[in-house]
């Protein structure tokens, strides 16, 4: 009924609120995308290919490249663990823990970095026994890894809660029932069931890790060539009046969230199509 | 799961290089235009001490925002010298223990290496004729500055002029701050930083007069061309000091004191002041003040000693809340 309703809306109503849409997708991503590049080459290719070939900007995109490696493992571990947790099972406590998963959602970026230097700063909570063991935490790769993990954490739980829970426990205690193993019920029920979902989740926290600002400016210490990240070094470059250098950086930065967003469009798609033929198959399951 | 242990191996291995990271290297942390200078310092500074003691010496750079940078040092950055562009953010250390009380008796020069002058940066051909502080304070000159409480290129023009308002006949500090409270009027914004100030003058073409370091109108040429602007340089104006220091706990700790201490010092030698010099700071010695003349207009400059008794004092009466600032702003 109301679909039928929303396609016979007057012709000149779809096409205004269409062409609302594409001027301000128009105007608020497509223009400043294309004013990166366009600043990216303002002195041509060689200023552009020279900017990218400087090694601090070349260990700046390593960096920020590492650190996302370096999240993702513990967020794919974290992330499972927390829904599996809130999904599958009922405990005192449970919307608590959910509130908490999304606390870095609500929790200002630079606000989460200076947690980390409350915590591991030499004046911070365990700065003494950091400082007399040698430790670097802050202010070295480390704390990066911990304030990127801590914005990226809620993205892998958000995505597979809802999923899992759609699923329902069936399948496992069918598993456990005929005789398998929790690890073997997790490889081979689990997992499959939701490693889109997961997939998805891992791609939107690895496009939030690279392009970082607000925590980890604040744990970076700012060392060049050695805890810059892509960003930062953007930042750098544009206050040092380097235009051409920021808008290249800032171009590789681009160019990484354009290439998650086929990664991403390729995982929905994939998604998509696994839905169709398992809702194709399931029909005759169900009515029996 | 393998794939776990591999990334914990290589998380630990990350840990252990950063550790092993402690040999002859040094952090030199600064504010965030100074990368030029210290790129073409170190270089210099690694060849001197190569041919002085045959060691091989790695120079790390940290830029940023000066007080942020300083905060950092605070909460652990171990650097083993601060270049900074403001005395007030290497007082902070000294309250924090880092760095000594007296450093800027540590070096000559009240421990600044080089200096630079605020200036007058005006559109080309200087359409409001703009030539000196009072100029300022006239109806219709829309003047750009970032914010004069927090952040030095700010307290630098706002004390720039009250002391040249303080240096006219019959000046005295209510005239000056009814002076600078005239030229606030004519800030249509506070910029957030130098560099805010510069893209709002320059980019967004906001303004007759931007206030800023002789050394930045060089950078403002090399992104927007020598041609669309010119500087003015006032009758009188600040000599701005870039103060260097040793960061003792750190030095001590790393055992890095004497390198440090050479590497600061080597700023005073020939070749660290020409370095200077290239990248339009003013050096301090008078023979390359005069080989660079050209490049450095001979102006009347005064400095924060002379007229305020010191950056700290400068800063309590005029900066810090319930100051001669916040008495212009609340009046106004």
């Amino acid at each position: 009924m109301s679909r039928r309703r929303a396609a016979q809306e007057p012709r000149w109503v779809r096409w205004s609120l269409t062409a609302i849409g594409l001027v301000f997708l128009f105007a608020f991503l497509g223009l400043p995308l294309a004013a990166v590049f366009v600043e990216a080459l303002a002195q041509g290719w060689s200023a552009y290919v020279a900017a990218l070939a400087e090694p601090e900007a070349r260990a700046a995109v390593g960096l920020s490249i590492g650190i996302a490696l370096a999240a993702l493992p513990l967020n794919i571990l974290f992330g499972v663990a927390a829904a599996w947790a809130v999904a599958k099972f009922d405990f005192r406590g449970k919307s608590l823990l959910v509130t908490l998963i999304d606390l870095p959602f609500a929790v200002s970026p630079v606000v989460a970095g200076l947690i980390f230097i409350l915590l591991f700063g030499v004046n911070g909570v365990f700065g003494a026994w950091l400082t007399a063991h040698e430790i670097k935490v802050i202010f070295a790769v480390p704390g990066m890894v911990l304030a990127t993990l801590f914005i990226t954490f809620p993205f892998v739980a958000r995505e597979l809660i809802p999923l899992m829970q759609s699923q329902g426990k069936d399948e496992e205690e069918a598993a456990i029932s005929l005789g398998a193993s929790g690890w073997q019920m997790f490889w081979r029920v689990t997992l499959p069931n939701i490693k889109w979902g997961l997939l998805y989740g891992v791609i939107l926290a690895n496009a939030r890790a690279l392009g970082e600002f607000g925590a980890v400016s604040v744990v970076s210490g700012h060392i060049r060539g050695e805890t810059n990240t892509l960003p930062l070094h953007v930042e750098i470059l544009y206050n040092e009046y380097n235009q051409v250098g920021a808008f290249a950086a800032a171009s590789v930065l681009a160019l990484l969230a354009l290439l998650t967003l086929v990664a991403k469009t390729v995982v929905e798609w994939r998604m998509q199509k696994e839905m169709a033929m398992l809702n194709a198959e399931l029909p005759p399951e169900k009515t029996a | 799961m393998s794939r776990f242990n591999q990334f914990l191996s290589g998380l630990l291995l990350a840990t252990a290089a950063t550790l092993a990271q402690a040999e002859v290297s040094l952090l030199n942390v600064s504010y965030d235009v100074a990368r030029d200078v210290y790129k073409d310092y170190n270089p210099l500074f690694q060849k001197f001490w190569k041919a002085k003691t045959g060691e091989e010496v790695t120079l790390k750079q940290s830029h940023g925002g000066s007080t942020k940078q300083v905060r950092a040092v605070a909460d652990g950055l171990e650097a083993d010298v601060v270049t900074m562009n403001q005395a007030n953010d290497v007082e902070f250390l000294a309250e924090k223990g880092l760095v000594a009380k007296d450093w800027n008796r540590k070096f000559p020069n009240n421990a600044s290496p080089y200096t630079s002058a605020m200036v007058f940066i005006v559109r080309k051909g200087n359409p409001k004729s703009i030539r000196d502080w009072g100029d300022l304070a006239k109806d219709g000159v829309q003047v750009i500055l970032p914010h004069p409480k927090n952040t030095g290129n700010g307290r630098n023009s706002y004390l720039s002029a009250w002391a040249w308002a303080l240096k006219q006949p019959g000046g005295s500090d209510q005239g000056a701050q009814a002076f600078v409270g005239r030229l606030l009027k004519n800030a249509p914004l506070f910029a957030a930083g130098g560099r805010d100030a510069t893209t709002t003058f320059m980019q967004r073409r906001i303004g007759d007069v931007l206030l800023t370091f002789e050394c930045e109108a060089e950078l403002i040429a090399r992104e927007f061309g020598k041609g669309e602007f010119e500087v003015v340089y006032p009758s009188l104006t600040l000599q701005t000091e870039f103060p260097v220091a040793l960061v003792d706990k750190v030095v001590d700790k790393k055992g890095t004191r004497k390198l440090a201490q050479a590497y600061l010092d080597y700023l005073w030698s020939p070749e660290g002041q020409e370095n200077a010099a290239r990248n339009y700071l003013r050096p301090r010695s008078a023979e390359l003040l005069k080989k660079y003349a050209a490049q450095f207009p001979a102006v009347k400059t005064f400095t924060v000693d002379d007229v305020f008794g010191g950056p700290a004092k400068a800063f309590a009466t005029h900066f810090k809340d319930g100051g001669s600032f916040d008495q212009i702003y609340v009046s106004k």
